[in-house]
C-alpha cells in the first residue's frame, strides 16, 4: 500500500488533466434544447413506462416555475438550457448483454481510465458499473451478486426488471420539487446506478459507478438510488471524468439513498470532472443533489468525498437522521485550484432520538480558486439526545485564492450538544524548505504535506480509492506554486 | 577528479533585507574531517547553515561556495541535499498528517533516483528504517508518527540525527543539535553522529557549547563573530571559550586589521 502510494506519487510528473481525451464514437443524440417533447422522446428511447414519463412530465412542468438558486458563494455562468443536448448515447447495435457486445473503442475507453470492464482482469472485490454520456456501458460481477439477493444494475435496467422498487423508492428522499438542479434531473435524467441490497445481506465486494462525459455539448443527468435494507450494509464508490472541452458542460445529478433499521452505508466519491483550463475556459458545472436518509433505528449513512475536479462544484450530501440512535457522517476534501469554484458542505437533520453527526470538512485552496464550506446542523425538538460535531479546516496556497466557512446551526432542543470547530491555515515556506532539504522537490512537498492534511479523510476510503484521491490531490494541485 | 576539499567557502558575503549579516567568510572542510563552528548569539551560524543549504532567508552577494569543486550556489535545495548535504535543523518543523516513513521513503527514494539508483522496495525500506533506528536508539514510537508533530524538544533533535542516517550525508551540518537536549539524549546524538560517520564524511557542528565536542571530536575549531571566521585552531580552542567566554574573542577581532580595512571599505 505504503509502496504503491509511493509509486503513484512519483509517477506524476505533469500537471496536466490526464482524462481529456475525447473518444471517437458514433453517437446517438437527439437536438439540443428542452420541452416536453424531448422529454418524451427520451423515455421513448428508453422505452419507458407511463408512471415515469408522468413523473418526468411533472418535474418538467415544476421546473418552469423555478429560478436558478443564487445564495451559493458563486459565480456562475449563464447556462443556456437551449443549447444543451439532454440525451446522448454511444451507438450501439443492441443492448450489450455481455462484454463481447460491448463495442471495443468503448472498453478502451475506460481501459484507458482504469476501469478496465473485464471482470476478470478487473481489481476484486470492486463492482463497476460504468456510464458513458447518458448511457450505462456494462455492469460487471452481476451474476455474483445476484446469487445473494444484490441487485446492482443500471437504472434505466432497474426501471424495466424492478419497477416497484423503483416506483417505490424514487424522489422518496430527493422530491421532484427539491431544487432546480434536482428538478431539472427528475424531468431528463438518463441513467445511472441502482443497488438493493436485501435484509441481512453484507455486500462482499465495493460497488462502484463510473460516469464518463464524453460528448460535446451534453448535460449528464445521472440518478442514482441505493438501497440497504435491514441490517444490510454496502460501501458504493463513484468516479468521474470528462473530456476538456472549452465549452462549459453541465451535470446534475441526483443520488438518493435509503437505510432502514440497522443498515449502514457507506457512500465514497472521488470527483474529478474536467476543471476548467489554467485561466477558467471550460470545465463540468457540477450542481448535484446527494441525500440518504437513515429511515430506521441504528442506521447509518456515512458519504466520503474528494472534489478535485469541476469548474463549478455546488453539493451538500446530507443525511436525514430519522430513525433513533441513527448516525450520519460527512467526510470532505475539497480543492480549488486555477479558477475553481466550490460551495460544498452537508445538511445533517436530527429527527430521531440519540442521534449523532460527524462533519469533518477541508478545504484546499490554490491560485484564484475559491472554496466555500456550507453546512446546516439541524435538530429538531424531538431529537432527543442528539450530538454533532463539526470540525471545518481551509488550507490556503498563495495569496489570491479564498476559503470561507457558513455553518448554519438550528437547535430545537435544549438536551443536543453541538460543536464547531473551524482553522484556517497556510503551507509553510519552512515545511517546504525543510522537505527540500531532504531531497523532496516543491512540488512533491506540496502533495505530501497536502496528502497530510487531508489524511483523515483519505483514511475514509477504500483502499484503491485512497490511492486514487492522493494522487489527485497532488496532481490538482501541481503548477500551483513556483 | 576529486577536489582537495569537501567544500570551500571564499569570502562568503550574504545579506538579509539588504542588511549584511555574512561579511566575508571563509573556510575549507576536507574530507572525512569534523569542524566546529562556536561563537556568539547572532554571529551569522545558522544564516552560513541557510546559505549552504539554499534557503533563500538570506541573499549572496559575494563570493563562491563550491561542494567537490561544483558551484553549490547554482544548485536548488533539494539538489544539494541529494548531493549529500544534510542539515540537522535548530528548530525542526513541524508537518501534521505526513507520516515519517512516507516523508524519509520520499526522500530516500528521491535520493536514489538522482543517483540512477531504483527505489527501494517497501521491504527493503523498512529494514533499512528499523537498522538505523537502532542505529541511532531512537524511540519506534517516534517514527510511526507525523514528521515532528507533537515531539518534545528532545525527541525532535533524535529525529534529525535518525533523518541524517537514513540519508547517509557526505556534509552534515548540526546546527545547535546539541541544544536543550539532556545527557542522555547528547549522548544518543552524539553517538549517533559517530557511527554514521564513514572516512570520507564531514561534518560541521555548530555549538555553543564544549559537552557536544567531548563526544564528537573536531579536528577543527572555528569562531564565528559578526559575519565572520575570525579565529581557528585544533579542539584545545573549545576548552578555551568554555572558560574564557566570548569576551576576549571580540576584542581580538575587533583590533584585528580585517576588521579595520573591512570597516574601512
Ligand atoms: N529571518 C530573518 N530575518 C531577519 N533577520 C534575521 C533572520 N534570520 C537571522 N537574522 C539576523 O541575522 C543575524 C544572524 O543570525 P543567525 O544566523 O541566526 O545567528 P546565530 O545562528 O549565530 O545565532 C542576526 O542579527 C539575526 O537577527
Ligand atoms: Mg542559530
Amino acid at each position: 500500500m505504503e509502496n504503491d502510494q509511493d509509486k503513484i506519487l512519483n509517477d506524476v510528473t505533469s500537471g496536466e488533466y490526464k482524462f481529456g481525451f475525447v473518444t471517437d464514437i458514433e453517437s446517438d443524440s437527439i437536438p439540443a434544447g428542452l420541452n416536453e417533447d424531448v422529454i418524451r422522446l427520451i423515455s421513448s428511447k428508453k422505452k419507458e413506462p407511463e408512471w415515469l414519463l408522468e413523473f418526468r412530465l411533472k418535474s418538467y412542468r415544476h421546473w418552469l416555475t423555478m429560478k436558478m438558486p443564487t445564495w451559493a458563494n458563486l459565480r456562475i455562468p449563464e447556462i443556456n438550457y437551449k443549447d444543451i443536448i439532454f440525451y446522448s448515447a454511444p451507438k450501439q447495435k443492441i443492448a450489450p448483454s455481455s462484454l463481447s457486445d460491448v463495442d471495443p473503442e468503448l472498453i478502451r475507453t475506460f481501459d484507458k481510465l482504469g476501469i478496465p470492464l473485464e471482470e476478470q482482469k478487473h481489481l476484486t472485490g470492486v463492482a463497476v458499473d460504468a456510464v458513458m454520456d447518458s448511457i450505462s456501458v456494462k455492469t460487471t460481477f452481476r451474476e455474483t451478486l445476484a446469487e445473494m439477493g444484490i441487485i446492482f444494475c443500471s437504472f434505466s435496467e432497474a426501471v424495466k426488471e424492478h419497477p416497484s422498487l423503483v416506483q417505490k423508492y424514487l424522489a422518496s428522499v430527493v422530491p421532484y420539487t427539491d431544487n432546480f438542479f434536482a428538478t431539472l434531473n427528475s424531468a431528463v435524467f438518463s441513467d445511472g446506478s441502482f443497488c438493493y441490497i436485501p435484509k441481512g445481506v453484507r455486500c462482499p465486494m465495493e460497488l462502484s459507478t463510473y460516469f464518463r462525459i464524453n460528448a460535446s455539448n451534453t448535460g449528464q443527468f445521472e440518478r442514482t438510488l441505493l438501497i440497504a435494507d435491514e441490517e444490510a450494509y454496502v460501501s458504493y464508490l463513484e468516479g468521474c471524468t470528462a473530456p476538456m472541452r472549452d465549452e462549459n458542460q453541465l451535470h446534475a445529478a441526483v443520488v438518493e439513498i435509503v437505510a432502514e433499521c440497522g443498515a449502514e452505508v457507506k457512500y465514497s466519491t472521488v470527483q474529478n470532472w474536467y476543471p476548467g483550463d489554467k485561466d477558467g475556459k471550460g470545465g463540468i458545472l457540477n450542481f448535484v443533489t446527494k441525500r440518504g436518509i437513515c429511515k430506521g433505528d441504528d442506521s447509518k449513512i456515512s458519504w466520503t468525498q474528494v472534489e478535485t475536479g469541476s469548474a463549478i462544484t455546488w453539493k451538500y450530501p446530507s443525511c436525514i437522521l430519522r430513525g433513533n440512535n441513527s448516525t450520519g457522517e460527512f467526510y470532505s476534501v475539497a480543492v480549488t485550484n486555477n479558477h475553481q469554484q466550490a460551495d460544498t458542505g452537508t445538511k445533517m437533520i436530527h429527527i430521531g432520538k440519540n442521534t449523532k453527526s460527524t462533519i469533518l470538512s477541508k478545504g484546499i485552496s490554490a491560485g484564484f480558486g475559491q472554496n466555500s464550506y456550507r453546512g446546516l446542523v439541524k435538530v429538531l425538538s424531538k431529537a432527543e439526545g442528539a450530538r454533532n460535531f463539526s470540525q471545518c479546516d481551509s488550507l490556503l496556497l498563495g495569496d489570491k485564492c479564498g476559503a470561507h466557512t457558513f455553518p448554519y446551526i438550528e437547535v430545537d432542543n435544549p438536551s443536543a450538544i453541538v460543536e464547531h470547530e473551524a482553522t484556517t491555515s497556510r503551507i509553510g515556506e519552512d515545511q517546504i524548505f525543510y522537505c527540500n532539504q531532504r531531497g523532496i522537490s516543491t512540488e512533491d512537498a506540496i502533495g505530501l504535506i497536502v496528502n497530510g492534511y487531508a489524511r483523515e479523510v483519505i483514511n475514509k476510503l477504500p483502499m484503491e480509492f485512497a490511492v486514487e484521491a492522493q494522487k489527485l490531490l497532488q496532481i490538482s494541485l501541481e503548477g500551483s506554486v513556483g | 577528479m576529486k577536489d582537495n576539499f569537501l567544500l570551500q567557502i571564499k569570502e562568503l558575503k550574504a545579506s538579509i533585507d539588504n542588511k549584511e549579516i555574512l561579511k566575508g567568510l571563509n573556510l575549507e572542510v576536507g574530507y572525512g574531517e569534523i569542524h566546529a563552528i562556536m561563537g556568539p548569539n547572532g554571529s551569522g551560524k545558522s544564516t552560513l547553515a541557510n546559505v549552504l543549504t539554499g534557503r533563500d532567508i538570506a541573499t549572496v552577494t559575494h563570493g563562491s561556495v563550491t561542494f567537490e569543486g561544483h558551484n553549490l550556489l547554482e544548485m536548488s535545495p533539494e539538489e544539494r541535499a541529494r548531493e549529500g548535504i544534510f542539515l540537522s535543523f535548530q528548530y525542526p518543523i513541524e508537518i501534521p498528517g505526513v507520516s515519517m516513513v512516507n516523508f524519509m521513503k520520499t526522500a530516500v527514494n528521491e535520493q536514489r533516483k538522482y543517483h540512477g539508483l531504483e527505489p527501494l522496495s517497501a521491504s527493503d525500506f523498512l529494514k533499512l528504517m528499523r537498522e538505523k533506528k537502532e542505529l541511532v536508539e531512537i524511540d519506534s514510537a517516534l517514527t510511526n508518527r507525523s514528521v515532528n508533530e507533537g515531539f518534545s524538544g528532545g525527541e525532535k533533535k533524535k529525529n534529525e540525527i535518525f533523518q541524517m542516517a537514513m540519508l547517509e550525508p557526505r556534509l552534515a551540518l548540526l546546527d545547535e543539535t546539541d541544544s536543550g537536549l539532556d545527557i542522555d539524549a547528547l549522548r544518543i546524538v552524539a553517538n549517533g553522529v559517530n557511527k554514521i560517520r564513514r572516512p570520507d564524511t564531514s561534518v560541521i557542528v555548530i555549538t555553543h557549547y564544549q559537552r557536544l565536542l567531548d563526544h564528537i571530536i573536531p579536528d577543527f575549531v572555528h569562531v564565528m563573530y559578526d559575519g565572520r571566521i575570525v579565529k581557528s585552531a585544533g579542539p584545545e580552542l573549545a576548552l578555551e571559550l568554555e572558560e574564557r567566554g566570548y569576551d576576549w574573542i571580540r576584542k581580538e577581532a575587533d583590533v584585528s586589521e580585517e576588521s579595520w580595512t573591512t570597516d574601512q571599505k
